[in-house]
C-alpha cells in the first residue's frame, strides 16, 4: 500500500515537473548565453566582475527589445578556478545547456583547457582578458590585447625619459602560460633593443604565492645594479601580498617602478593605495577615462551593483576586462543581428569587421581575419584613490598581432584563424 | 603722502617673495614636463626658501592647500619634486628635517647641486646632518677633477653599507674611467668593504625572513599540535579553524569601524579574544558533536574532519561571498623599521614573530601550569587511568580540543594581517601545518617550534637559490626522507607512554 502511493505521488510529481519543463520552453523564446568565470578561489577576486558585468550587458541589451527579438538567457557556471574544471563546465554548458556562445576565462591555462572543447563541438568562446597571443582558434574571439597592445609598448614607456629611461628589468610572474611566454617575448624584445641577459631576471612564483619578503628583497638587490623597472604579470590574489610587501619595505615608485599586467582598479580594491602611488599599469582601457561613453558606462555599472547590492556595492569600479567583456556582447549581438542567427559559423563570418564605440573613447573594429579586437594601448599610474592616470597613450587603435614576431617561426604562421593552431 | 606711498612700497616689497611662489606654481602648472622637469631640477640647484611650502604640497600631489586644479605628475618629475624638496629642506630650521633630506639627496641628488651641497656642508652645525651631507657629496664628488677630492669621496663610500656606493664604486673601476692608481686601489679597498657589508645585510634579512615565515607556520601549526599532537585527532579541518578566526577579524574590523570608529587602529587586539572565542566554540560544538564518536578510529575521524572542513568552507561562502574580504593593516602595522641601508624589518612581521612566541608561551603555560593543561597531559598519556583517579576524561577531551582550535583562531587573526583572507585561506595552510607537527614529532610542543623555524629558515635560504616553486618541492622532498628515518619526528616521547 505505502509503496503504491509512494509510486502515485512520484508520478504525479514527475508529470508536474515534466508540464512545468515544457512550458518553460513554450514561453521560453530565448536565446542561452554562458558565464563561466571562477566566481571562487584564487582567480575570484578578478573573475566575479565579469560574470556581473556580463549579466549587466545582458540585462541591458534585454532591456533593449534583446537579440533577433529573443531574450537572452545567462546561464552562470562556476569552474572555482580549477583548470580542468573548466573543460568539464564548458562541455556542460555546450552540450546540456545549449549556449549559442560563451563568455568567459581569465587566466590563458583555463582558455587552453576549454579550447578544445570548443573546437571539437564548433562552440563560440569570448575572451576578455590580455594574453600572451600565439593562439588563434576559428571559435574563440579575443577581445582583450595581444603582447604588441600591451606589454610591448610598457617596456618601450618604461625605457623612454617620461618612464624613468629603464635600464635592467626585473619580470616577475605566476608560474603558469601567459607569463611565461610573454616574458619570452619581451626578453626578445628587449634583447633587440641592446638589453643586455644580465641586465634581466625573471622569477616565477605558484598560484596563490603569498611569501614576497624574499622577492621584494631581491628586487632591491637587483635595482641597486641601475635603473630597475619590474615588469609584473602576477595574477589573481598574489597581488595583494605583493603589493603590500613592495610598501612595507619602503620601495618608492620613484625608485623602481612596478608595471602590471593584471592588475587593475578591480584587484586594488582591498588594497591601501598611498603607497603605492606612482605604479604602473598597462591596459586598453581605465576607469578614469573621459569620455561620454565612459562616464555612462561607469554609472550604469555603479547603478547596477548598488539595485543588485553586489558586495562592496558602494565602492563598485570598472576596468580593463570589464569594458572588454561589455565589448564582446554586443559585438557578439550586432553580429547575430546581421547574420538574423545565433549559428556559430554564421555568427563568425559577420564578426568580421564589426564595430563598436567603446567606453575607452575609441570605435574598436574586430579584425577581419584573426579574431583580434584593434585596440588602443594606454598606460596609467596607480593614484591615492585607487585609480588611474594615464600617462601614456598610442592615440589610435593598434592591430594585434597574435603571433609575435619577437617569437622565431611565427613569421610563417597564416593570419588568419585555423583549427588546432 | 610720502610716508603713505613709502608705506606701500614697503607693504608690495613684504608682498613679493609671497607672490613670488604664487607665480611659480602658475608656471608651473602650464608648463609641458620636459618644462617642469627642468624647472624642478633648476630649483632643486638654487633653492629659495619661500618655494618650501610649493614643493611639499606638489609632494603631496596637489598645488597648494585648496587649490582644486588637477596636478598630474608622474614618477620622473615625482623623483625631481623629492630631490628639489630635499633641496630646499637642506634650510630648514629642523636638525631632523636637514637629516632627513640630507638622506634623500644621498641617493638622487645631481651633479648641479654640488655648489649648493658644497655650501650647506661648510655651514652645517649638527654633525648626523653633516655626516650624511659628506656622504651625498661624496657620491658627486667621484668625478671631480682633483685627485684628493676623489680619493677621499672613495674612502668615504668604503664606510657605507648602501647598495648604491657599490655600484657607484663598481662603475668607477671600469677600465678608463679613473686614470689615479691611489684613487683605484682606495676604491678597490671601499668595494670589498662595501660588499662585505651587502654580504652581511643580506644574510640578516634572510635569516629574518625564515623566521617570519617560521612564526607564521608556527602561529598555523600551533592549534594543531594540540588537536592532533596531543588527542591524536587527524584534523583536516584546522585549517577553517585558522579561516575562522581570519573572517571573525574581519568581523570585528566592520563593527568597530560602524560602532566605535576612534578604536580602529587597535582591532586586531579586540580581535584576538573575539577569534579564541568562535573558533574555541566552533572546535568544541565539533568534537562533541562528530568527533568524540570517532576516537580511535584515525580513517573515519580523516574523513569526518574533511567534511566538515568543505561544510565550513562552504558556509562561509554563503555568509560572506566567495570572494576575498579586506582586513586593512592598521598604521602601526604598515611600514617597517630600516635596520641597514639594505635591510627593512616590516613592522607586521616583526610584531607577528613576537606574536608568535606569546602564544607558545601561554600554550605551554596553560598545558603545564594549570590544572586544564594536567588533565589535558593525564588523558592523553593514559585515557583509562585518569578516568580511574576521577578525571572527566570527556570534558578534557573537550576542552582541550576547543583550545587547539582557539589557538588556530589566533593564528588566523595574525594570517589576516599579512595575506588575503578568503574561504580558501584554510586550505593553503593545512599541508605545511601538518608538516610541521609531523616533523617536529607528534606531542611535543617543542618540536613544533623547532620544526616551523627549521621549515621557515630552510625555505627562505634555498628560495633565492632555486626559485619559490622548486624550493617547495625541494623541502617536501627531504622531509620525506626525514620521516623514512625518523618516522618519530625530530623530539619523541621518550618511555612507555606511546599508545
Amino acid at each position: 500500500m505505502k509503496r503504491r502511493s509512494l509510486i502515485k505521488a512520484f508520478t504525479l510529481s514527475a508529470s508536474i515537473a515534466a508540464m512545468g519543463l515544457s512550458w518553460s520552453i513554450q514561453a521560453a523564446e530565448t536565446i542561452k548565453v554562458g558565464i563561466l568565470h571562477s566566481l571562487s578561489g584564487t582567480m575570484a577576486i578578478s573573475e566575479t566582475s565579469l560574470k556581473d558585468m556580463a549579466l549587466m550587458t545582458i540585462e541591458q541589451i534585454n532591456a533593449k527589445g534583446g537579440v533577433n527579438g529573443k531574450l537572452l538567457e545567462p546561464v552562470v557556471v562556476d569552474p572555482a578556478s580549477n583548470w580542468p574544471l573548466f573543460a568539464e563546465k564548458g562541455r556542460q554548458l555546450l552540450t546540456q545547456d545549449k549556449v549559442a556562445v560563451v563568455f568567459g576565462c581569465w587566466t590563458s591555462v583555463s582558455r587552453k583547457s576549454v579550447l578544445p572543447v570548443f573546437e571539437e563541438l564548433n562552440g563560440l568562446l569570448f575572451y576578455p582578458v590580455q594574453y600572451e597571443g600565439e593562439e588563434m582558434s576559428p571559435n574563440v574571439f579575443y577581445t582583450g590585447a595581444a603582447p604588441n597592445q600591451q606589454a610591448i609598448p610598457a617596456v618601450e614607456y618604461l625605457m623612454s625619459e617620461d618612464g624613468g629611461s629603464a635600464k635592467r628589468y626585473f619580470l616577475l610572474g605566476t608560474d603558469y602560460v601567459y607569463p611565461r611566454t610573454t616574458n619570452k617575448i619581451l626578453r626578445a624584445f628587449l634583447h633587440s633593443k641592446g638589453v643586455a641577459d644580465k641586465d634581466i631576471e625573471e622569477v616565477y612564483t605558484p598560484f596563490g604565492h603569498s611569501d614576497y619578503q624574499t622577492i621584494v628583497a631581491n628586487i632591491k638587490k637587483f635595482s641597486a645594479g641601475g635603473k630597475t623597472a619590474v615588469i609584473s604579470t602576477v595574477n589573481g590574489d598574489s597581488n595583494v601580498p605583493f603589493y603590500k610587501e613592495l610598501a612595507n619595505q619602503g620601495l618608492k615608485a620613484t625608485d623602481v617602478p612596478v608595471v602590471a599586467f593584471s592588475v587593475g582598479e578591480e584587484e586594488l580594491r582591498g588594497i591601501d593605495t598611498k603607497p603605492l602611488v606612482g605604479h604602473l599599469a598597462a591596459w586598453n582601457y581605465f576607469e578614469s577615462v573621459d569620455n561620454p561613453v565612459n562616464s555612462q558606462f561607469v554609472a550604469d555599472w555603479k547603478a547596477y551593483a548598488k539595485a543588485k547590492n553586489l558586495p562592496g556595492a558602494d565602492k563598485a569600479v570598472t576596468n580593463d576586462p570589464m569594458e572588454a567583456t561589455y565589448v564582446g556582447i554586443h559585438m557578439w549581438a550586432q553580429a547575430v543581428e546581421k547574420a538574423k542567427s545565433t549559428d556559430v559559423d554564421k555568427v563568425r563570418e559577420a564578426l568580421a569587421g564589426q564595430t563598436f564605440k567603446a567606453p575607452s573613447g575609441y570605435t574598436l573594429t574586430m579584425d577581419k581575419s584573426n579574431h583580434h579586437l584593434h585596440k588602443p594601448v594606454m598606460i596609467g599610474e596607480i593614484q591615492d584613490d585607487g585609480q588611474f592616470n594615464v600617462v601614456w597613450e598610442t592615440g589610435q587603435p593598434l592591430r594585434a598581432q597574435p603571433w609575435s614576431p619577437f617569437i622565431p617561426g611565427n613569421d610563417k604562421r597564416p593570419d588568419y584563424a585555423v583549427k588546432g593552431n | 603722502m610720502p610716508k603713505a606711498l613709502q608705506r606701500l612700497l614697503l607693504g608690495l616689497l613684504l608682498l613679493l617673495p609671497l607672490a613670488a611662489p604664487a607665480a611659480d606654481a602658475d608656471y608651473f602648472i602650464a608648463a609641458k614636463a620636459n618644462e617642469q622637469a627642468r624647472l624642478l631640477q633648476d630649483w632643486a640647484a638654487q633653492p629659495d626658501p619661500a618655494r618650501v611650502e610649493l614643493l611639499s604640497a606638489l609632494q603631496q600631489g596637489r598645488i597648494a592647500a585648496g587649490d582644486t586644479r588637477k596636478l598630474r605628475l608622474n614618477n620622473r618629475l615625482r623623483g625631481l619634486v623629492d630631490n628639489a624638496l630635499a633641496s630646499h629642506q637642506l634650510l630648514s630650521a629642523d636638525s631632523t628635517v636637514r637629516l632627513a633630506a640630507a638622506q634623500q639627496l644621498q641617493k638622487s641628488a645631481q651633479p648641479a647641486q654640488v655648489a649648493f651641497l658644497d655650501r650647506r656642508f661648510a655651514s652645517e652645525a649638527d654633525a648626523a646632518v653633516h655626516a650624511a651631507l659628506a656622504l651625498a657629496l661624496a657620491n658627486l664628488q667621484l668625478v671631480d677633477s682633483d685627485p684628493a677630492v676623489r680619493l677621499a669621496a672613495v674612502r668615504l663610500l668604503g664606510e657605507t653599507g648602501d647598495p648604491m656606493a657599490r655600484t657607484r664604486l663598481e662603475a668607477l673601476l671600469e677600465p678608463g674611467v679613473e686614470s689615479n692608481a691611489g684613487v683605484r686601489t682606495a676604491a678597490e679597498t671601499s668595494l670589498a668593504q662595501v660588499k662585505r657589508k651587502l654580504l652581511f645585510g643580506e644574510l640578516l634579512g634572510q635569516a629574518f625572513s625564515g623566521l617570519s615565515l617560521g612564526s607564521i607556520l608556527l602561529l598555523a601549526a600551533l592549534g594543531l599540535a594540540i588537536t592532533f599532537g596531543l588527542l591524536g585527532v587527524i584534523n583536516m579541518a584546522h585549517g577553517e579553524m585558522l579561516m575562522l578566526g581570519a573572517y571573525a577579524t574581519y568581523v570585528v574590523q566592520i563593527l568597530v569601524q560602524r560602532y566605535v570608529p576612534e578604536a580602529i587602529e587597535f582591532y586586531p587586539l579586540i580581535a584576538l579574544p573575539v577569534a579564541f572565542a568562535v573558533s574555541a566554540g566552533v572546535g568544541m560544538l565539533l568534537e562533541r558533536t562528530v568527533i568524540r564518536h570517532l576516537y580511535g578510529r584515525p580513517l573515519e575521524t580523516l574523513l569526518a574532519t574533511w567534511g566538515i572542513s568543505l561544510i565550513l568552507i562552504q558556509a562561509i561562502r554563503l555568509l560572506f561571498g566567495a570572494q576575498n574580504v579586506e582586513v586593512a593593516n592598521p598604521a602601526w602595522l604598515s611600514g617597517g623599521l630600516q635596520v641597514l641601508p639594505n635591510l627593512v624589518l616590516p613592522y607586521s612581521r616583526l610584531v607577528i614573530i613576537a606574536f608568535a612566541l606569546f602564544v607558545v608561551l601561554l600554550t605551554w603555560l596553560l598545558l603545564n601550569r594549570t590544572r586544564l593543561g594536567l588533565n589535558v597531559r593525564a588523558v592523553t598519556q593514559n585515557r583509562n587511568m585518569a578516568a580511574c583517579c576521577g578525571v572527566p576524561t570527556g570534558r578534557v577531551d573537550m576542552l582541550a580540543f576547543g583550545l587547539g582550535s582557539g589557538i588556530a583562531g589566533l593564528g588566523g587573526v595574525a594570517l589576516s594581517q599579512i595575506g588575503n583572507v578568503g574561504p580558501d585561506l584554510g586550505q593553503s595552510y593545512i599541508i605545511d601545518s601538518f608538516l610541521v607537527v609531523v616533523l617536529g614529532g607528534v606531542g611535543q610542543l617543542a618540536g613544533s617550534l623547532w620544526a616551523a623555524f627549521g621549515l621557515g629558515i630552510a625555505n627562505k635560504l634555498l628560495e633565492p637559490q632555486i626559485g619559490a616553486v622548486l624550493g617547495k618541492i625541494l623541502i617536501l622532498a627531504l622531509i620525506i626522507l626525514f620521516i623514512q628515518k625518523r618516522p618519530q619526528g625530530l623530539f619523541a616521547l621518550k618511555g612507555r607512554v606511546i599508545d
